[in-house]
């Protein structure tokens, strides 16, 4: 069996971006996850996000786990750097990678295995860091690599493909991210892009961690009647009260909008997140009433998709530690290190 | 939108651009995939049952399929289809056994068929089986009416026009050659059970100017008159110079007929600008190639004849308005020559149908006919080919005959003319495996493959030689690949969808958008990407089983790879082979199976 290539042909219709690239110039490797993965959905989605940003595509860096999800890297944007680590470490390797060049732009790309069970320490304390990067969780609620055991996001009561009920509580990325001060928690869904887009462009934008908790169904293991990560379930049961709107900063700013419900979050690089409806009483920026929210959904049944919390004015990883503005990677190694007598005089200091 | 109805087999069958375009619906994706399989007998035989003339037409078809093709809105060029009908022709084996035979008894109904040319002879070809005692008169010598007369041997060799027409009169047809009907009253008085009147537009048009009717000594020439002259072998040669008056087709074979019997300064003269010229772009370009000049934008004025002599010719030299609908005189020369070919148009000829047995004509000469059967106002006569509706080219001719072989059979057994018999499709799944189809569904990025002509120096040795030397073995391989497999369709079935977005990620060419329903014009312009060619159908599914959303799909440059339903977890997408299995006379069994099912057993 010979694995399907993606033809390129040459149309002279595709629009292109302002660095001259077309949609096709973001795509990678054809993907050999099963045919209808969401996961597939989310990397055609990552694909345009870059696209429609006209991001340099040796500007992107890349980092997956182990998973169907960790697959997905190779699956867009063939110009970028790319690091494919163990099994739970892809939080790890980003912070490395993030605290020796900062002026790339991250993405990892996990799976609900690869972060909540065997990397979940990891991701806690990326968290906590306020690593600048995105970071998609590609959350199907199985294991799907290894045959669709119930994976740690599975809900209570969810029935396997075989019938079998979930009786273990489930972790709610969003919940782990509020307590651990993550600065920008959304949840969306591999079936609708026209809100997972825009959501990816404002993570890219935000200067701190951006969660990104994609629900990406599970074709061959877990899209069956039962299931509360199928398709059918997701369309259901999913509640769009939050809206939002990514607006470029190169753009002006002239859409009209509500005086009451009008919240602007005005992001690091210049552009602005607008959010066309919240309910009523809501505010992204309140932690207590987010999760207040979130809880009073759950308990109705319903997932609540869309930029559920946003903290702009926090600090990163890089603030935290003082670090200089430029690239670690890019200063003198003689200034980086300076030797040992260097090191004895600043050991001296602590005497 | 209301969901498309992709059970009414026009819907896939305007899917396959070729076939649609195509007068006679010849199955080209089915055949291109027979001469890839190298079947050439096959492609051969499944070319004949709706064209007839496979080797006739593989080489002086118009060629409607090819601008029409899909491959032109992908890459810029069609698929050479006509050149590779020829290497089915060219490369066939011995196929006689699987042509129709006639029966040995016939069903005792006696049609005419006047005029032996591609109309008449295609009729022959769909009745004879069927028992039919056919008489076929013929002015001439010998059978192919203008492919005889009207193309040039180097186009198109006498013994490619021998076989095919010779092996439909071999079933059996009596034709009276040297006999020109000259009194339709007389035929009718013959009491044949029905007539087909395919003699073609015989007619070449006059340029009534100055000088037309003064003694030039012979040498101002009818183009379709000359060509017949030079074809029967009555002229041998021609002056230096000559001027050829028109640009359409014939134009092309006057010019180089005249290249081939002695002129070395040959022009062709047109009035309006390029962009307006009647001939088919391949023709201008191979008659470049054979130093012919095309000069544009020169009105005739008059004929120059000094002392019984032709000298020249006076023109008016033009410029023309937007739309060159109006021209201004810039200037008049006059253009030696020893030769003038008038090649501006041809019309009918039928000052041998009296006006008073029932047969009406309408205006220009033709006969007042019903589109669909060929019926004329007189029911047992029918009209075809360029004797029906004016002058258009072989492969209209092979589709009026079909119609009319209907027509002809249907009131020979006593049954409505009118009623016709219905088109069907098959569609069949090529779903093989996984990742796996039965056709080639891989994008080949090869470019149209050129035809290698024979080198000028020796081209003009004799005027029988053929000029186009046939696609090799390896531009036939590259160039059967080119072709996108239009008729291997996309076939969605609404109910089993899940709305994954799978298809929409996967398709190269961006042509398929899950989206709610509205008008046509909205729906175009909000597809992934918008639907800009409106000769194009869109495809609208019913409602999607978990939004009520639709599936869309815009025909206009899908590549039939079929990685949509490759990457489809329901199989919602299949990609289903359709055939057409058009009705011809007398074969529409309780299955409607065409013949090309019939003749063939084909994968």
């Amino acid at each position: 069996m010979s694995s399907p290539t993606k033809p390129l042909i040459p149309l002279a219709v595709l629009p292109k971006n302002e660095l001259g690239l077309t949609v096709r110039d973001y795509e990678g490797a054809m993907s050999t996850l099963c045919a209808g993965c969401g996961h597939d959905s989310v990397t055609a989605a990552i694909t345009q996000m870059y696209f429609e940003l006209s991001m340099p595509p040796h500007m992107i860096a890349k980092l997956s786990g182990i998973g169907c999800s960790s697959k997905t890297p190779t699956y867009f944007v063939r110009g970028a750097h790319g690091f494919n680590s163990a099994h739970g470490r892809m939080a790890t390797i980003a912070t490395g990678a993030n605290a020796a060049n900062r002026e790339l732009s991250y993405i990892g790309i996990s799976g609900d295995g690869d972060s909540l069970s065997i990397g979940i320490g990891h991701l806690a304390h990326l968290m906590r860091r306020n690593v600048n990067m995105v970071y998609v969780l590609e959350n199907n609620g199985v294991y799907g690599l290894t045959k669709g055991q119930f994976s740690a996001s599975a809900d209570i009561g969810s029935r396997s493909k075989r019938g079998v009920p979930n009786i273990v509580a489930p972790i709610d990325p969003i919940m782990l991210g509020l307590s651990m001060g993550a600065t920008f928690l959304a949840r969306s869904f591999s079936g609708d892009k026209e809100q997972l887009i825009p959501l990816l462009k404002a993570a890219v934008a935000h200067k701190g961690l951006a969660l990104v908790d994609v629900i990406s169904p599970c074709v061959t293991f877990n899209d069956h009647e039962g299931s509360t990560k199928s398709y059918r379930f997701m369309r259901e049961h999913e509640v769009k009260e939050i809206e939002t709107d990514f607006v470029p900063w190169q753009q002006e700013i002239s859409m009209p909008h509500h005086k009451d419900d009008a919240r602007e979050v005005i992001m690091h690089d210049g552009s602005a997140v607008r959010f066309r409806s919240v309910p009523p009483g809501y505010d992204p920026r309140d932690r207590q009433k987010v999760e207040e929210y979130i809880r009073e959904r759950h308990e109705r049944g319903e997932i609540a998709t869309g930029l559920l919390y946003v903290n702009e004015s926090s600090t990163d990883v890089h603030e935290m530690n003082n670090t200089p503005e430029t690239a670690l990677s890019k200063v003198p190694f003689a200034t980086l290190c300076p030797g040992s007598a260097a090191l004895a005089k600043l050991q001296e200091d602590f005497r | 939108m209301e969901p498309t109805n992709d059970q009414d087999p026009n819907y896939f069958h305007q899917v396959v651009d070729c076939q649609w375009a195509c007068p006679a619906h010849t199955d080209v994706p089915g055949y291109i995939r027979l001469i890839a399989q190298g079947r050439f007998d096959d492609a051969y035989l499944l070319n004949r049952a709706s064209n007839v003339f496979p080797g006739i037409l593989g080489r002086v078809c118009d060629r409607p399929c090819e601008p029409a093709c899909r491959r032109t809105r992908v890459d810029g060029n069609p698929v050479a289809i006509c050149r590779l009908k020829r290497v089915a022709s060219d490369l066939k084996g011995d196929i006689a056994e699987f042509l129709p035979h006639a029966p040995s008894v016939t069903n005792g109904k006696r049609v005419a068929l006047i005029g032996a040319g591609p109309a008449s002879l295609a009729v022959a070809n769909d009745l004879l089986p069927l028992g039919y005692d056919v008489t076929i008169f013929e002015k001439y010598d010998r059978a192919g009416g203008l492919m005889r007369a009207n193309i040039p041997e180097f186009r198109l060799p006498g013994e490619v026009l021998d076989a095919e027409t010779q092996v439909i009169i071999d079933m059996g047809a009596e034709v009276r050659y040297n006999s020109p009907v000259e009194s339709m009253r007389e035929l009718l008085a013959q009491d044949f059970d029905a007539i087909f009147v395919g003699v073609g537009a015989p007619k070449g048009k006059e340029l009534e100017l100055p000088g037309r009717h003064d003694d030039a000594g012979g040498h101002i020439h009818i183009g379709i008159e000359w060509l017949k002259s030079v074809a029967f072998g009555h002229i041998e040669s021609i002056g230096e110079r000559v001027l050829i008056i028109g640009v359409g087709n014939t134009a092309m074979d006057c010019c180089r007929t005249s290249r081939r019997l002695g002129g070395r300064d040959v022009k062709v003269m047109a009035r309006r600008p390029r962009e307006y010229f009647k001939a088919s772009p391949w023709e201008l370009d191979d008659a470049e190639e054979e130093d012919i000049e095309i000069t544009v934008n020169h009105s005739p004025k008059r004929f120059v004849i000094e002392d019984g002599r032709l000298v020249g010719m006076e023109f008016d030299i033009v410029t023309w308005d937007e739309g060159a609908r109006h021209a201004s005189v810039l200037e008049t020369v006059v253009i030696e020559c020893d030769d003038v070919i008038l090649a501006i148009g041809q019309e009918n000829a039928f000052e041998w149908v009296e006006r008073d047995l029932g047969i009406e004509f309408g205006e220009w000469e033709t006969p007042v006919l019903d589109e669909t059967t060929l019926q004329s106002t007189l029911p047992q006569v029918f009209f075809g080919g360029d004797a029906a509706f004016g002058p258009k080219n072989i492969i209209w001719a092979v589709s009026h005959a079909h119609q009319a072989a209907i027509s002809i059979d249907r009131l020979c057994r006593g049954e409505d003319v009118n009623e016709r018999p219905p088109l069907t499709m098959t569609l069949a799944s090529q779903k093989m495996g996984m990742t796996e189809w039965s056709y080639h569904n891989e994008y080949n990025p090869s470019p149209r493959q050129q035809m290698n002509h024979v080198e000028l120096t020796q081209r003009f040795a004799a005027l029988d030689l053929e000029v186009e030397l046939g696609f090799d073995a390896q531009q036939t391989a590259r160039e059967v690949q080119r072709c996108l497999n239009c008729d291997v369709q996309t076939d969605f079935t609404a109910s089993l969808c899940i709305e994954c977005d799978a298809c929409i990620d996967i398709c190269p060419v961006r042509c398929l958008t899950i989206t709610t329903n509205g008008e046509e014009d909205d729906l175009r312009g909000r597809l992934n990407a918008p639907a800009v060619n409106p000769d194009q159908a869109i495809y609208v599914s019913s409602p999607l089983p978990q939004t009520g959303r639709v599936m869309v799909k815009d025909e206009n440059v899908c590549v039939h790879c079929g990685l949509c339903a490759q990457r489809c977890p329901t199989a919602a997408w299949d990609m289903a082979k359709f055939e057409l299995d058009i009705p011809y006379a007398g074969n529409f069994d309780i299955l409607g199976k065409s013949r090309a099912a019939h003749v063939l057993t084909r994968s």
